[in-house]
């Protein structure tokens, strides 16, 4: 099966299609938050613009991963084209984590050096001449601005949600390691549970984690607005949120394959690909479970 | 326009043939300042300077003589010597030996300006878009600090004087002697506060403080000038520094200048004014504070600068107005002017835009009403 | 919409271009990608270059004659982005797709289609970044290092543009970078080990490591931002426990890492280029390869030497001023090698030598002002001055640009299979050698003499040096239409290319054919 030459795909109209997907969506997402922050009229084109870019985008990436799926499967890649999609994959993977490290960065940043310089500690300790009544304490349910900023009332206690929300994520990344193992030992029926019980773990997660947000919002006070404790909070989960949805996503379609009968017990490099986002995304959450929630 | 590029040009370069200038203070270098960690910063700067040059002058040397010496064209035939571990582990230790010498007088120097201990005054300083405020903590003196140049010589309608915009309206006063201790912050973005002769730079940021200290020797009385030295908006190239240092019984007497004037303005604001006197008062006020951002007639500028001719506010009711200029409007360019001027200004100059370009309303708000409404 | 299953059948088969502008939107073909890089970076030169013209007229002297300081301020903005991310970047990401194929003898980059959409993304990323010059609020006015709250509560409305243009070059670069890693990693020919490889493709690999390691950083640091502007997030702002100075450290987190991202290819262009024209090998090949690797490690280290007057404790001034003293030891290294290389060689020096040396020359300059920048006590004085604004450009214009300028030279001959015309040539270099000198130098003395950057109108003390160096950026400026013809008089006219092109050249992309094949090696090559 393996080509004995690496592939060289042909001129292609993807990639054009993906940019104008992806400027229309840039594009458009930036008018509209400008005329939702200036109130002004004018809506319908900014939000035209983004719509019309989402669906190209979502058109073309489907033409995309299609296509990749039926070159490999029509046997066009060899073992060093496999090769390429790991490397691919593995720095795709480690510009993910240096994008949370920045948000890690600066929960630790404001936690370690800023906050204690507000009420008067360190070496920036005189900053507190600005803010006399600020007493800085973490979780931060006053602001340095007072009541001008209100912190929020309370914070999620990390012991109902959030620890159930490790306990499903962290299984959902040993199921998928059993589903990884029966695809090995092909046995289909086995990968098929183990991988849809990832994915509805995962689904459960996302789940757990709006139901968290719905109460930090109504009851908590705990907002995006509510200063840099929310700010940090909502940023570093948000955007974990959001990379769970897509990975249980992406494990989802894989899971279509593997009932499609696609991937062999040799080349399942799709397969795999999606196991390591979802273990990258567990290892986030740990992270995020004893820096964001716990400590 | 073209006729003045063309003088400049050829001034320019006559400058460059001769090698000197029309311009009396034409300075190469870094200056050295009048205290004793300028000095030390220059020293240092030297040295790094002239260790450096010399560097090149050996390594451009090594290059411009095989340059000369090994070329084709005469004759030169190539060796095939590609590596020499002794060379390399040499050329590794001695920069590190040359750098770990000028870390030493570096960390010296650096210790010493990080030492804001013992200051016997203490002045805040805050920056704002585009003036600086002095407050001298304990002793009852704050004012602020605007730019002095006309908008006729920047647009070239005047001659440019002396000091082109390095001259302040308030200069900031500090005593000889003493280690003054500075805490700089800001109320909107980041500025810097420099003064290059006593190697001050600062960067002020909103919401932290940032402490420096200088001791001006005994001896050194004298007008120190800077600028801002972090892009802050618009007008940061507008934004000087201007430093009179005072002997201590002349500061001390200046002290009490500010505090005399204080009292005799909180004074004047409680007699009476005519509209004439507010409205020429006003009219200063206005060109010096105002017509920056809303324009020489109260035309505005572009769409975020409003018009003041026949705004709503100013033709608008009076309490209104005076709460715009007193609290300015949180989040925009306007800023609260309560702290800025005094009672006296702040009606004269609520006054003139009631009535100038047509407003016409007749109103005449006197510095008592900004006292009730500052209340 | 755009595809459809039918792409699947198309095209296979075929080899060589297809016809029409439609083959360089979807070309998957390295060489194709590689030149529209190129000229798409050319492009960007000439615009961000005209700013800056616009930027020595209006400092040509003293006093407010062509525009407003509000335009001023943009026009600083989008001269340094436009330089940046659309000249100096592309420009080397275009190199890359061309040689680092031809070098490790590979067919093509190791994901071709990923590969165009790379590209693809900047022109429109562009397009949208310069058209907020023409909306009513303005462009970007904040600095290319956008510090908040300036570029947060205090920014016009096209910021926004500006954050999701970031996001957008951001993503083109990072899948560039996994690209070009990719490609050397995985499809080096048989016998080329990593210490095999031409330097060119050693510093792109570390390059591309710190693109991957930094350019999410950026996008982090550009949605905090967003999130302050738009969702009422308090990272950079003091009320809500946050703080200005933040933004600066993530910002120069990737920053640092990121001037070295736009010298490292220039070393590694510099030393294919010497070696040829010394006809000597490569002095201390492996002691570049690690002080390449060296350079890159300390880079993570060194970002708060931008920083040593926000107010940082004495011990953190302390370790970043030791940490960035430190990188002139590798830098030296390479210094050295190449000095090393030329000495007792048998010289010649057409054009790309003749870049490649001054290269050396200002490049080593611009080191040593920045070696005085790192001296904390000094930055005191130095920092936000001309003399900053002349180490950056003695790095950036007579380093990086005449690394690619000097390039460019060097393999037009293989990738036209045409020679440009060397006096001509030589007629260019010497009057940017002379421009950049010109332009640049006298920076130094108004910055020392405490001229700040970023300012309109200047005091009179330094009318004389700044109308000089306006009249030196247009000699420069003025030179590089001059590089215009010269290429495309290449291209159309030149003399033909032998397949050596230099005398003795070594690599594999030498051996083959000018211009080199459409595909560059279908069967691997084997390498000693
Ligand atoms: C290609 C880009 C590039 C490169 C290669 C460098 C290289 C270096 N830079 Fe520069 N720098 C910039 C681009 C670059 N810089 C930019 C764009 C800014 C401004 C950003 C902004 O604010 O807008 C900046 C600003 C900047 C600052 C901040 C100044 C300030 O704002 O106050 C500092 C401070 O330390 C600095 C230091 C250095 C150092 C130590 C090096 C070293 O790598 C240099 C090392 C090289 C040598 C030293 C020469 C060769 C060595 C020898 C011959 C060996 C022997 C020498 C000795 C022992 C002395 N740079
Ligand atoms: C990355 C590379 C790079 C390059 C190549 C350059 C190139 C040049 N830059 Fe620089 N510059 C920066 C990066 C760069 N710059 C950065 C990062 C800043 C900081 C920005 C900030 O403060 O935020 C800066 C800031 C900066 C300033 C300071 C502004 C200020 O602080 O107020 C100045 C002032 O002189 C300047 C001048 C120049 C000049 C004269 C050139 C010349 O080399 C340009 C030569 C000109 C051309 C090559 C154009 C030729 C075009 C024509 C002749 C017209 C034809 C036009 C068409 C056909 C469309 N630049
Ligand atoms: C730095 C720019 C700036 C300066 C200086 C400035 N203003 Fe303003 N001013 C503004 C802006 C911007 C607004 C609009 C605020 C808003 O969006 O509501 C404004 C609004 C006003 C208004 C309300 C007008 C309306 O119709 O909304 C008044 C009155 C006013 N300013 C008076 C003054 C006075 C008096 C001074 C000087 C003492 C002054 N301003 C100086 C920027 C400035
Ligand atoms: Cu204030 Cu620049
Ligand atoms: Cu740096």
């Amino acid at each position: 099966m393996a080509a004995s030459n690496y592939y060289v795909p042909e001129s292609s109209r993807l990639p054009i299609g993906t940019s104008i997907g992806l400027i229309g969506l840039a594009a458009g997402a930036g008018g509209m938050l400008n005329h939702s922050s200036s109130g002004g009229e004018g809506w319908a084109l900014p939000h035209f613009v983004f719509f019309a870019g989402a669906l190209i985008l979502a058109s073309v990436l489907y033409n995309w991963f299609s296509k990749v799926i039926g070159e490999s499967r029509g046997g066009l890649y060899n073992a060093q084209m496999d090769r390429s999609y790991r490397w691919g994959m593995g720095w795709f993977i480690f510009s993910e984590v240096m994008f949370f490290a920045a948000f890690f960065g600066a929960l630790f940043y404001v936690r370690q050096i800023a906050g204690p310089w507000l009420s008067g500690e360190g070496d920036k300790g005189i900053s507190h001449m600005l803010w006399p009544e600020f007493v800085f304490q973490w979780p931060m349910f006053n602001n340095p601005a007072g009541a001008d900023l209100p912190g929020p009332e309370a914070v999620i206690d990390p012991w109902h949600i959030p620890l159930l929300n490790t306990v499903l994520l962290i299984s959902s990344s040993v199921t998928v390691t059993f589903a990884h193992h029966a695809l090995r030992a092909m046995d289909r029926t086995r990968v098929i549970f183990w991988l849809a019980l990832t994915v509805i773990l995962g689904a459960v997660f996302v789940y757990f984690q709006i139901v968290e947000y719905v109460e930090a919002y109504e009851e908590l006070g705990l907002t995006l607005d509510s200063g840099i404790y929310g700010s940090t909070f909502f940023m570093l989960t948000g955007f974990h949120g959001a990379h769970v949805t897509i990975g249980a996503f992406i494990l989802f379609v894989i899971w279509l394959r593997i009932i499609k009968g696609h991937f062999t017990p040799e080349q399942h490099f799709g397969f795999e690909a999606a196991a390591w986002y979802w273990h990258f995304v567990d290892m986030v959450w740990i992270g995020l479970f004893f820096f964001v929630y716990i400590l | 326009m073209l006729s003045r590029t063309g003088l400049r040009l050829s001034s320019a370069i006559t400058a460059l043939l001769v090698s000197q200038s029309t311009y009396a203070d034409w300075e190469l270098n870094m200056p050295q300042g009048v205290t004793q960690v300028s000095q030390s910063i220059y020293d240092l700067h030297m040295l790094i300077l002239w260790i450096c040059v010399w560097i090149g002058v050996l390594v451009f040397g090594v290059m411009f003589y095989s340059m000369y010496k090994h070329r084709k064209s005469k004759g030169a035939k190539a060796s095939k010597f590609h590596e020499s571990l002794t060379l390399e582990l040499l050329w590794t230790a001695i920069p590190t030996l040359i750098l770990i010498l000028m870390a030493i007088p570096a960390t010296t120097t650096l210790v010493k300006m990080y030492d804001s201990s013992d200051a016997q005054i203490d002045i805040k300083i805050t920056g704002y878009q585009w003036k600086w405020e002095y407050d001298y903590l304990g002793e009852d003196v704050r004012f602020f600090s605007n730019l002095a140049t006309s908008k006729d010589e920047i647009y070239n309608k005047q001659d440019k004087g002396e000091n082109y915009l390095l001259e302040v309206d308030r200069e900031m006063v500090i005593p000889t002697g003493v280690k003054v201790r500075f805490l700089i912050t800001s109320s909107d973005v980041i500025h810097s506060w420099w003064v290059p002769e006593f190697a001050v730079k600062k960067d002020a940021v909103p919401g932290y403080v940032n402490e420096s200290w200088v001791n001006v020797p005994v001896g050194k009385e004298g007008i120190y000038r800077g600028q801002c030295a972090e892009l802050c908006g618009v007008d940061h190239g507008f934004m000087p520094v201007v430093v009179r240092a005072l002997s201590q019984e002349n500061y001390q007497a200046w002290l009490d200048d500010q505090r005399a004037a204080k009292v005799a303005e909180a004074a004047a604001a409680m007699g009476d004014f005519s509209y004439d006197e507010l409205m020429t008062t006003g009219a200063e006020v206005y060109a010096g504070r105002c017509a920056g951002c809303h324009g020489q007639s109260g035309e505005g500028m572009g769409t975020i600068f409003p018009a003041l001719k026949g705004s709503a506010i100013a033709v608008g009711d009076v309490d209104a107005h005076i709460d715009v200029v007193l609290n300015g409007v949180p989040g925009t360019a306007m800023q609260a002017f309560a702290a800025q001027l005094s009672d006296v200004e702040l009606a004269a100059v609520i006054t003139y835009e009631r009535n100038a370009w047509d407003n016409n309303t007749g109103d005449t708000v006197t510095p008592i009403n900004i006292i009730d409404a500052r209340k | 919409m755009m595809t459809s299953a039918t792409t699947l059948h198309e095209d296979h088969g075929h080899h060589g271009p297809a016809k029409g502008l439609m083959r360089w939107v979807l070309t998957t073909n390295h060489k194709d990608i590689g030149t529209l890089y190129l000229w798409f970076a050319f492009t960007m030169l000439l615009i961000g270059g005209s700013m800056a013209l616009i930027i020595r007229l209006e400092l040509f002297q003293p006093g407010m004659q062509l525009i407003e300081p509000e335009f001023f301020n943009q026009m600083t903005t989008m001269h340094g982005l436009v330089m940046v991310f659309g000249a100096i970047m592309p420009a080397f990401v275009g190199m890359a797709n061309w040689l680092v194929p031809m070098m490790v003898g590979a067919p093509d980059m190791a994901l071709p289609r990923m590969n165009n959409l790379s590209f693809w993304i900047l022109p429109f990323a562009f397009g949208m970044l310069i058209l907020t010059l023409f909306s009513e609020a303005g462009a970007p006015n904040f600095g290319w290092t956008f510090y908040a709250p300036l570029s947060t509560t205090y920014a016009p409305s096209s910021v926004t543009y500006f954050i999701f243009g970031v996001h957008l070059m951001g993503i083109s670069s990072i899948m560039g970078a996994i690209n070009i890693i990719a490609t050397i990693l995985n499809l080096r020919a048989p016998g080329m080990t990593l210490m095999k490889m031409p330097l060119f493709v050693w510093t792109w690999l570390i390059t591309a490591y710190l693109l991957i390691a930094v350019m999410p950083v950026l996008a982090g640091v550009v949605t905090m931002m967003l999130m302050d502007i738009h969702f009422g997030t308090s990272f950079f702002n003091a009320a809500g426990g946050g703080d200005p100075v933040l933004f600066q450290h993530v910002f120069w987190f990737f920053g640092h890492p990121e001037v070295y991202i736009m010298i490292l290819p220039a070393f590694g262009i510099v030393s294919q280029i010497i070696p040829t024209f010394a006809r000597k090998p490569l002095f201390g090949y492996s002691s570049m390869v690690y002080a390449t690797a060296s350079i890159a490690f300390l880079s993570f280290i060194v970002w708060a030497h931008h920083m040593f007057t926000v107010g940082l404790p004495l011990a953190t001034e302390l370790f970043f001023m030791y940490a960035t003293m430190l990188i002139a030891i590798p830098t030296g290294v390479k210094v050295f090698n190449w000095v090393s290389t030329m000495f007792n060689g048998s010289m010649t020096f057409e054009t790309p030598m003749l870049f490649a040396v001054a290269f050396v020359i200002l490049f080593t300059i611009g080191g040593f002002s920045g070696l005085m920048l790192a001296i904390a006590p000094a930055d005191f004085q130095y920092h936000d001055t001309y003399f900053v604004v002349a180490h950056f450009h003695y790095v950036l214009v007579p380093g990086a640009l005449f690394a690619i300028i000097a390039g460019v030279y060097y393999w037009i001959p293989k990738w036209c299979g045409r020679y440009y015309n060397e006096t001509l040539g030589k007629w260019h270099f010497w009057l940017s050698f002379v421009g950049v000198n010109v332009t640049f130098f006298p920076m130094h003395f108004v910055g020392l003499a405490g001229m700040p950057r970023r300012i309109p109108d200047y005091a009179l003390q330094f009318a004389d040096f700044n109308a000089v160096a306006s009249i030196g950026a247009f000699i420069f400026g003025l030179s590089q239409i001059l590089f215009l013809y010269i290429v495309i008089d290449a291209i159309r006219n030149g003399k033909k290319a032998t397949d050596e092109v230099w005398e003795g050249t070594e690599g594999l992309e030498w051996t083959l054919p000018s211009p080199a094949p459409y595909h560059s090696f279908s069967e691997p090559p084997e390498v000693k």
